[in-house]
């Protein structure tokens, strides 16, 4: 309402986004609940009027996988919120984490007409408010196929594995998802923070899916205790979706990333969401906060671990980031929010050197400062360092958020897998198969670290890949 | 969950246990590991496959305890579960025929040397074993390791049974003594491991240590475990826990090991307090 120009002629001024109650930042950095607290009846209504229910809903091109935004916006208008979340599940089975986690500043919001003049229709708030109406009042189940006799075996629980199960559990699949870690959830356990996804959320949408008839297996390393080539020779599975992820942190090339306080975000975040550390001693798992934090990185997996070693009592918490805050990819709330909390932001800046004492204790970290020079393939401007500009942030713990990779485990044990100079899995974009017959891949494993609704997506369209692929060889026979 | 279907007290600090868990049982290879969650509240931590049986499904491990985890652990008896036991994780050793081994183990780590010293000898090695502990109650697997060896030396650093002095003392002699020896094999403390290497680096016999840095995952996921091996980072989960001692950094690894020696002392005096000594 701020940046109001002479109009010629009177028109209203530009609209907000109905505020979402949140937690004060004061409290909330002392505790790990959830920091947005969700739209009430009435706000959700009243943002929803605002919708224009145009001829032409751009916002849904905007979406990975179309929800249709327009008509459950249309059914919030006229009070029916279960209808609402039954028309978000016709394309999309995870909406309360979606609302929640999805870039719609980027994605749906970015094409919402409305958000032309005004702040964009507060698609995500809605969609999570009427997932949690939903959830809060027990869904009941979708038809589901009867028994088509066929198998499947879903490697991984992150979103990706976890749509492609559901979809297929409903088409009539008997399906099997073989997963790693002890608690089924992939990024939306271990990484993303309580205070951001509370875990309970996950554990429902798990549930859901035991209850379609789902059958979860943890603890199940593919690739070293069964490999692909053993699930569909010698286990009798029809096909396999790959869904592992992009599990494998990198590190900078730089002096002093194994000292002892240097943790990736993967490790940091694993320890305190997937292990519970915040609850340590109760729970056993330990973690190591200093006073003064540097965390490396401009991502959502920067801000979760910034914000994360707030709540856990560091004094002082640094983003240190080589571009400007403009080319951070972290979602705007997320920045917006560890902003209000506190979190100091040292733009471009490039570390060269973490610097230990002799016992292998962080002391510092040396950096450079960085200009902005052409953009790159990315489209992003490229950061030069600024000569003779070395500075020593003074931190006793340093956070690696800078990306991760694919995790190599099952690649490296399926031959004829083939996979690109990055280790990500090559697949054909309709369908998601793979170099080897029967065997599908989706997700982060597949295009690299992206996002909780291109995964889902991504095991969408496999599961219909699968589908048509089965459909086709058993009519062959 | 997984049931503990045989217990056996091997010294006052190791004890043996017998996992049902057939789908690994089925695959596992010496020198591969498993990552252990006794409960729900507990930390995931890495121990090796000491033993395995396929017909019966079971896998056999050995531990030491050293805190609050592996003691947690030791308190379980036959007929108990394990809630976790993911695995087998990590690459197996490398067995062949290289002429003469030298297999070293020491403490808990004889435990581990078993298994590899067996399948050595299975691939038609003259094997050597040298057994250490600090002293002689805590020398375990005497007998087994006896029987699988063509010679078998034991050491204590106390000297109440055998050679008195370190597993480097007697490494050390059959080198100087000219003793061809074409690869040693050692598992042990990390200080161990460390001077094992330093013994055989002059002669540049090809010696293999078994890293036991920290881990959280054990798939390759978080970095807790990375070590610097000829100047690279690898992550012992994935890329080992087994690499060429002459090029593992000892000091960096045995630094990282302690990260955690003050929140290990909270929680172990805690369950001391809350079990009576957790005897
Ligand atoms: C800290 C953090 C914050 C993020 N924040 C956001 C956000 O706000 N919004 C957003 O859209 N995206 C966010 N992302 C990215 C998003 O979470 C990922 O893009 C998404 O989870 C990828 O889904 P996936 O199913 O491909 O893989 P994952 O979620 O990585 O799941 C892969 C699963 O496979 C398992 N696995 C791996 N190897 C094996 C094997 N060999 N055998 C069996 N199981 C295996 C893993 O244990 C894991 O459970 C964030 C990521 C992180 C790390
Ligand atoms: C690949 C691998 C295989 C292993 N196999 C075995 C095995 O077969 N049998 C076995 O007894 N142990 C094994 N270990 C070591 C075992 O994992 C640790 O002893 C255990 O995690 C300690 O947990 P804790 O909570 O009981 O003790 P903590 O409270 O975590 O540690 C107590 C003290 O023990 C020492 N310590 C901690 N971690 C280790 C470690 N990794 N190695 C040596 N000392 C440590 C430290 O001095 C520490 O202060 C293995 C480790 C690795 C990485
Ligand atoms: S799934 Fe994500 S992108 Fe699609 S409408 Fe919902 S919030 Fe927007
Ligand atoms: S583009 Fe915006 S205003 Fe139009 S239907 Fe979609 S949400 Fe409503
Ligand atoms: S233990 Fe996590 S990467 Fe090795």
């Amino acid at each position: 309402m701020s940046d109001e120009k002479k109009p010629k002629r009177q028109r209203k001024p530009p609209t907000k986004k109905v505020p979402m109650p949140e937690q004060d930042p004061m409290e909330r950095i002392h505790n790990f609940n959830e920091v947005a607290l969700g739209y009430t009846v009435e706000l959700a209504v009243a943002e929803a009027e605002k919708c224009l229910q145009c001829r032409n809903p751009r916002c849904v091109s905007g979406c990975p996988v179309e929800v249709p935004i327009k008509d459950f916006i249309a059914l919030i208008r006229e009070g029916d919120f279960m209808g609402a979340a039954a028309k978000i599940k016709e394309t999309n089975s995870l909406p309360a984490i979606c609302g929640r986690v999805c870039p719609q500043e980027t994605q749906c919001e970015a094409k919402c007409i409305y958000g032309i003049r005004n702040e964009p229709i507060a698609i995500g708030r809605l969609e999570r408010f009427v997932a949690d109406y939903a959830r809060e009042r027990g869904e009941e189940l979708p038809e589901i196929a009867p028994k088509n006799g066929l198998r499947v075996a879903i490697v991984g629980s992150g979103p990706a594995g976890l749509t492609c199960a559901g979809d297929l559990a409903k088409l009539g699949y008997e399906v099997t998802i073989f997963e790693a870690f002890h608690k089924p959830g992939g990024v939306l356990v271990y990484g993303i923070p309580e205070f951001r996804l509370p875990k309970e959320i996950v554990a429902k949408e798990v549930d859901y899916l035991e209850r379609l008839g789902v059958e979860i297996k943890c603890n199940y390393v593919i690739g070293k205790i069964r490999t692909i080539d053993q699930l569909l020779n010698d286990d009798d599975y029809d096909a396999v979706f790959i869904g592992t992820g992009a599990g494998h942190p990198n590190f900078l090339r730089i002096p002093g990333m194994n000292l002892v306080d240097v943790y990736s975000a993967n490790e940091f975040l694993t320890r305190v969401n997937l292990m519970k550390a915040y609850k340590f001693p109760e729970y056993d798992t330990p973690v190591r906060v200093g006073r003064r934090v540097a965390v490396i990185g401009g991502g959502n997996v920067a801000m979760d671990a910034a914000r994360t070693a707030l709540r856990l009592g560091a004094e002082e918490v640094f983003i240190v980031y080589r571009r400007s805050r403009e080319e951070m990819p972290a979602r705007v709330e997320e920045v917006d929010h560890a902003e209000e909390e506190g979190i100091k932001f040292q733009l471009l800046t490039n570390p060269v050197e973490v610097l230990g004492d002799e016992k292998g204790n962080v002391i510092g970290m040396t950096c450079v400062r960085m200009k902005l020079g052409e953009p790159d393939e990315s489209g992003r401007r490229r950061p030069i360092p600024i000569p003779n500009s070395e500075f020593v942030i003074d931190c006793d713990t340093v956070i690696v958020a800078i990306g991760n990779s694919p995790n190599p485990i099952v690649p490296s044990t399926t031959p004829g897998l083939e996979t690109t100079k990055w280790g990500t899995i090559v697949i054909d974009e309709e369908t998601g198969m793979t170099s080897r017959e029967g065997v599908f891949a989706g997700g982060d494993i597949v295009t690299g670290a992206a996002t909780v609704i291109s995964a889902m997506g991504a095991g969408k369209r496999a599961a219909r890949g699968i589908h048509e692929y089965l459909t086709k060889k058993r009519n062959k026979q | 969950m997984y049931k503990i279907v045989r217990k056996k007290v091997l010294n006052p600090v190791v004890k043996l246990m017998e996992v049902s868990a057939p789908d690994v049982a089925n695959v596992c290879q010496p020198g591969q590991f498993i990552m252990i969650r006794v409960n729900e509240t507990g930390e995931r931590f890495p121990l090796t496959v000491a033993d395995f049986d396929r017909e019966k499904g079971t896998v056999t491990i050995v531990f030491q305890e050293v805190g609050k985890s592996t003691r947690l652990l030791g308190t379980l008896n036959e007929g108990d579960y394990i809630l976790d036991f993911t695995g087998p994780l990590g690459r197996p050793t490398h067995i062949e025929k290289y002429g003469t081994v030298c297999v070293v183990g020491g403490g808990c780590g004889t435990a581990i040397a078993y298994p590899v010293a067996r399948a050595f000898k299975e691939a038609g090695n003259y094997v050597i074993t040298i057994n250490g502990a600090r002293t002689m109650d805590l020398l375990i697997y005497r007998k087994e390791m006896q029987e699988i060896s063509d010679e078998f030396y034991e050491t204590t650093d106390d000297g109440s049974c055998g050679v008195h002095g370190f597993v480097t003392t007697v490494l050390g002699d059959l080198i100087q003594k000219g003793r061809k020896i074409d690869l040693v094999f050692a598992v042990g403390p990390a200080i161990m491991m460390k001077f094992v290497a330093k013994t055989t680096e002059p002669s540049g016999i090809k010696t293999i240590v078994s890293l036991n840095s920290i881990m959280v995952d054990g798939t390759g996921m978080c970095g807790a475990c990375r070590v610097t091996v000829g100047g690279q980072m690898k992550f012992a989960c994935v890329d080992g826990p087994e690499f060429d001692g002459h090029q593992v950094d000892f000091n960096e690894l045995m630094g990282r090991l302690n990260a955690y020696r003050e929140q290990e002392q909270v929680a172990l005096e805690l369950w001391e307090k809350e079990h009576g000594g957790g005897k």
